[in-house]
């Protein structure tokens, strides 16, 4: 702990305690909320407001201004509670554990959007619902991922072993979001490749693209907020878990 | 602004339907997350104000 202390000035380890890291998350809250609802709202103005319309798709494609932001955060939020189930087991520390926990509904809830948005695109777009093409079948798993994780935490009484078991969980399944990622160049699938790709130029108009990084930007607050709040309420739930006990006894 | 009136707005090119409903159901699932935490605080304030905290 003091080598950490001496490189940065920082005693970062200190913010890895649940002690510490509750009022720090108390504060930060608000912030992270006030700047997801403006960039929300900023997002969606873009999208439906300013936007023009897509030569191919007409105005249908402004589902991608909450389905890609949505599809991006399923898998992003899928590989930070791997990360936190990581550290979990590395370091043993308890924080990390309730962190890969928080981040899961958040996780499932944007998977489920994605999902959700993606069959109302297909459904005008492809003639249907839903079709067993290898990014949407991928992306169902993911779903199922999540629900393993919450039903794993929820079937074992004793929280250390609820954390560990559904770390494993997590971190095996983190391989289904590279799958889920490059499905599109792999298969040759009906879902359409990336719209916004890191190797190449955009193919998409300036404005819809700043569009979405926005709503992208809103999300990524948004589940910061709420993973946080729940973190706190994770916090509480087990210190009053461990009265409880030391009462009993 | 792209849109020349209300009515072309919410018709969306015929793609209304499905358009507003991709909208209404991604907000709607973030509301129902932040109600579901909200209930949760309020358990938790319950069970503090009872003194099992």
């Amino acid at each position: 702990m003091d080598t950490v202390k001496a490189k940065n000035g920082i005693n970062w380890l200190k913010y890895a305690s649940p002690k510490t890291f509750y009022p720090l998350a108390g504060r930060l809250i608000p912030w992270f909320s006030a700047g997801a609802f403006l960039l929300i709202a900023y997002g969606l103005y873009l999208g439906l407001l300013v936007a023009p319309t897509d030569f191919q798709q007409g105005e249908g494609y402004r589902i991608i201004f909450v389905h890609v932001p949505a599809a991006w955060f399923s898998m992003f939020l899928y590989l930070l509670m791997a990360g936190y189930a990581v550290l979990g087991l590395v370091l043993n520390a308890k924080l990390s554990y309730m962190m890969a926990k928080a981040i899961a509904p958040t996780g499932a809830m944007f998977t489920l959007a994605a999902l959700v948005t993606g069959s109302f695109w297909g459904k005008p777009m492809w003639g249907a619902w839903w079709v067993w093409d290898a990014r949407l079948t991928s992306e169902l798993i993911l779903l199922f991922l999540y629900i393993g994780y919450f039903s794993l935490q929820s079937a074992i009484d004793d929280t250390n072993r609820a954390d560990k078991a559904s770390a494993i969980l997590a971190i095996v399944g983190a391989i289904n979001v590279p799958i889920i990622y490059f499905s599109v160049k792999w298969w040759n699938t009906l879902h359409q490749g990336a719209s916004v790709s890191l190797t190449k130029a955009p193919a998409m108009a300036a404005i819809m693209l700043q569009g979405m990084l926005v709503m992208a930007l809103g999300f990524w607050l948004y589940s910061v907020a709420v993973i946080f709040a729940r973190v706190r309420c994770e916090i509480l739930e087990r210190d009053n878990k461990a009265a409880l006990l030391r009462q009993e006894i | 602004m792209y849109w020349h009136s209300f009515q072309e707005f919410i018709a969306m090119g015929g793609y209304g339907f499905y358009v507003w409903s991709s909208f209404g159901i991604t907000f709607l699932a973030m509301m129902i997350e932040l109600w579901a935490l909200k209930k949760r605080r309020q358990r938790i304030a319950k069970m503090s104000n009872e003194g099992t905290i």
